[in-house]
């Protein structure tokens, strides 16, 4: 993966830059030594990295304010970081860039439960959200899989969805306003306690801009109160498309489960090894997962085994308690855990219309066989987000670049399927390349236009989402312009 | 009035555009400024339909109604509610799909389902020099680039023309309940509200009219569960005053959504959205002929002596949020404009947004700043 080169001129002027930063922050919050830099050198995509030049950990907006203006005048590039978490590379630096973490920003500004949002600076992590407000049976709806880790910050950067957003949406549905820091050290505020902010849509641009746009440190988010109760059923088959009509049954009939989780056999197979969760051995798994009272709970689980039945199950396994929900879940949870255990692995994030599902499954299957290279399927069926794991050997040379070719052709396959390249993940750098595969030049340019008008330096993240080719004159002009 | 029968042209008249035009789907909606008027209601003709991805596609000036009839066949529906504004305007014509999603028209379900902009997954528009430009998709979720789609939801129609939109669509439930408490004053209705949207029973609106005393919770959802969280409702509320149970009430959320209550009454109309419980301190301060609220609260459509600068009263309280003036004489519109003003920075970057997809200044020019 290409990244622009370093400014000398920029990694020359150092010194300065640490003289003018420290004169706006706490000691503490500046980072220059290149031993403890290196502490940010990659985010989960591992694969690649490169320490930046300094790493700043501000503590308020006033101080996010000031490092963006100094940077902005010194023409120095800034990637925001959220708990560095990203599996897309969203929050590699370049040698010449500051990174801008935002994990020490993690209070709670506002709980009201009246109006039902909480007010939070956005490097307080996903999950640490909900339990702020767990005590009166709240919860804040998104739950990505590195919830325990991962920051709002990032999830709004990336607009992080879960695999309960069938029901209750992504982060973006559930955004309500935000304090923005422009690159220019501007700080606005867009929306707030009230639903749908005035005038343009901008809070929908920035949510999803993967820290193109400006940096979020505020984040006023809509919160839920939980159901009465949830319970998952796992239904098996011997085949994928069996498994995918039946799910698609199963949305048709008007049932909106909170979740349709799929596993294919060398998923099963993988996590069964792993987490011994007592899962059948059969070609698909769905884990479908309702919500309500008791009755409620049961009813839908009726309606959903019936159609499931249709379809002949190979195991059709209701949860009655807590313990059977928990070993139902289990074995999917652990997905990414154990697929860890056998080998690396490249996670990707496509997302196809639910009914290409059997074809773009066996296209998949195809693929693996000519690329050599094991694939394990586990994905949010209810919405067409797929989550294929491609295994490979990162000490084999060649085995990563192989697996990254292959990565590219699901990618595309599931653009071809009338999908997209990411649901939930982001472009970062790692799908970076195959914007242009799914968008003509001028759909990209229109979105470039937007970043003209937010970072018309083309400071902020400069060198992800979009190819480097098609960025290269703006990012160049903005290095003239110093 | 032009009325281009495909992309292409509608492309065609843009890139030759000189003069700020009047860009109209159904023009039902009342955002008409001065210009030629160029619409979409030649794009016509659903795509693509299939019921087991909720997923639609559809050119952007296909009817509100002709969809809505294919959904039914299939049991599904357009679940943001988009408001029929003709009654409430006495405009005429059809509302179209793509002047819904335009002005981001969302009904009393906005505050369990979402607004219709979280419903909008793919564009195909033009922009005020006739480029043609895709964003997102028809996949639920996607976030492949920048969304452009939220930016065109709600833009009026000011940074591009909608030429075709993929949108999710969802089953209709089985059945709805209606649960309408007799409350005291606005404050007991909106404290009422908060417990029933803070309860888990998936409230899918809630409603206060202050002329009849009432404020109404729906539930919707399979017969037997919207019995069940009614009845649970209908306890959880009673300390506020009696409380009647209905099935169904269709009519009555129709009407909510189209503020029914000012239909054929004089005076400016005005659509407010603040945090809930600042109704409260929002309303008396209005000094209005007649109040309507919905989202719990967080809607308030105010009904106002003709010329009356409601902006000015709502600074007063000091209490945030918006306030469109949804139908006004066109001096009182020029006056006080139909959008609330941005602040500062704000406005620096909408009025970016507007120079990169309109130079020209031809696309309903004014209309949001």
């Amino acid at each position: 993966m290409e990244m622009p080169s370093p400014d000398p001129a920029i990694l020359a002027r150092k010194a300065h830059l640490v003289r003018r930063l420290t004169a706006v922050l706490p000691a503490d919050a500046l980072i220059q030594d290149e031993m403890e830099t290196r502490a940010y050198e990659c985010d989960a995509l591992t694969a690649y990295k490169c320490p930046p030049l300094l790493a700043v950990l501000p503590r308020s907006t006033q101080e996010v304010s000031d490092v963006l203006r100094i940077c902005y005048e010194e023409g120095v590039p800034v990637v925001p970081r959220g708990a560095g978490t990203s599996l897309a590379g969203g929050a590699l630096p370049t040698a010449d860039s500051v990174i801008l973490g935002v994990a020490r920003m993690n209070e709670v500004l506002e709980t009201d439960y009246d109006n039902r949002i909480i007010k939070v600076q956005t490097g307080r992590t996903n999950l640490s959200v909900s339990g702020a407000v767990e005590e009166e049976e709240f919860f804040y709806a998104p739950d990505p899989s590195s919830q325990l880790a991962c920051a709002i910050a990032g999830n709004i950067a990336m607009n992080s969805g879960g695999a309960h957003c069938l029901k209750y949406g992504v982060t973006t549905n559930n955004l309500m306003g935000v304090t923005l820091v422009m690159m220019d050290g501007t700080v606005v505020e867009i929306g707030g306690a009230h639903l749908d902010a005035g005038g343009l849509d901008l809070l929908g641009v920035i949510c999803g801009s993967e820290g193109q746009l400006g940096v979020v440190t505020e984040a006023t988010l809509r919160i839920l109160r939980k159901p009465e109760g949830a319970r998952p059923v796992l239904i098996g088959y011997d085949s994928n498309e069996v498994a995918g009509a039946c799910v698609s049954d199963i949305i048709k009939a008007g049932v909106l489960p909170v979740a349709i989780e799929f596993m294919d056999r060398p998923c099963i197979e993988a996590c069964e090894a792993f987490a011994k969760a007592g899962y059948p051995m059969c070609e698909a798994l769905l884990i479908i997962e309702v919500e309500g009272s008791e009755d409620e709970i049961a009813h839908q689980l009726q309606l959903i085994t019936d159609i499931a039945r249709r379809h002949n199950p190979v195991e059709l396994r209701e949860a009655h308690d807590a313990d059977e929900a928990g070993r139902i879940w289990l074995g999917r949870k652990s997905a990414f855990g154990a697929m860890g255990q056998i080998n690396d692995y490249m996670c990707l994030d496509g997302t196809i219309p639910v009914s290409s599902l059997p074809f773009v499954l066996r296209r998949i299957g195809e693929l693996s066989q000519e690329f050599g290279l094991d694939v394990a399927n586990v994905f949010h069926a209810g919405d067409g987000n797929m989550h294929p794991l491609i295994l490979f050997d990162a000490n084999k040379p060649g085995d990563l670049e192989l697996c990254e070719e292959f990565g590219a052709e699901v990618l595309k396959l599931c653009v071809d399927a009338g999908g997209c390249l990411t649901g939930e993940h982001g472009v970062g750098i790692e799908k970076r390349d195959l914007m242009l595969y799914q968008y003509a030049p001028e759909d990209l340019e229109a979105q470039l236009r937007v970043k003209d008008v937010f970072d018309p330096k083309w400071l902020l993240n400069p060198a992800k989402v979009f190819p480097l080719s098609v960025t290269e004159t703006r990012r160049a002009s903005a290095l003239a312009a110093e | 009035m032009m009325i281009p029968q495909n992309e292409a042209e509608l492309a065609e008249i843009l890139a030759s555009a000189k003069a700020p035009l009047n860009i109209q789907g159904g023009g039902t909606r009342g955002f008409a400024v001065a210009g030629d008027t160029l619409s979409t209601s030649g794009l016509t003709g659903i795509e693509l339909y299939e019921p087991g991805s909720l997923t639609l596609v559809a050119k952007a000036g296909t009817t509100i109604a002709e969809i809505e009839t294919l959904l039914d066949d299939e049991g599904q529906r357009l679940a943001f509610e988009p408001m029929d504004s003709r009654g409430l305007l006495a405009t005429t014509g059809a509302p179209t799909i793509g002047g819904a999603f335009a002005a981001n028209a969302s009904g009393p379900r906005r505050i369990q389902g979402g607004a219709a902009r979280d419903h909008l997954l793919g564009v195909r528009f033009v922009d005020g020099v006739g480029g043609i430009i895709k964003n997102g998709g028809r996949v639920m979720k996607n976030v492949t680039g920048y969304d452009l789609v939220k930016l065109m939801a709600g833009a009026h129609g000011t940074l591009g023309v909608l030429t075709e939109v993929s949108l999710k669509v969802l089953p209709k439930p089985e059945a709805a309940g209606t649960i309408s408490v007799s409350v005291v004053d606005l404050s007991a209705a909106v404290a009422a509200m908060s417990v029933a949207l803070g309860s888990p029973y998936d409230v899918s609106g809630a409603s206060y009219d202050p002329a009849a005393g009432l404020a109404h919770v729906r539930v919707e959802g399979f017969a037997q569960s919207v019995q069940y969280r009614s009845g649970q409702l209908a306890q959880e509320l009673a300390r506020f005053g009696a409380v009647e149970e209905q099935i169904g009430a269709h009519e009555l959320w129709q009407d909510i959504r189209d503020v029914a209550g000012f239909h054929g009454q004089a005076g400016d109309v005005w659509r407010i959205s603040v945090k809930p419980s600042d109704a409260v301190v929002l309303a008396p301060a209005l000094q209005a002929e007649a109040l309507q609220f919905d989202w719990g609260g967080g809607l308030i459509w105010a009904l106002m002596p003709e010329g009356s600068d409601l902006r000015a009263r709502m600074g007063q309280t000091g209490v945030q949020g918006h306030a469109t003036l949804v139908r006004s004489s066109q001096k009182i519109r020029a006056k006080l404009g139909q959008f609330a003003p941005q602040p500062a920075p704000l406005d620096v970057i909408s009025k970016g947004l507007r120079q990169q997809f309109d130079p020209n200044g031809v696309l309903n020019s004014g209309l949001m700043g």
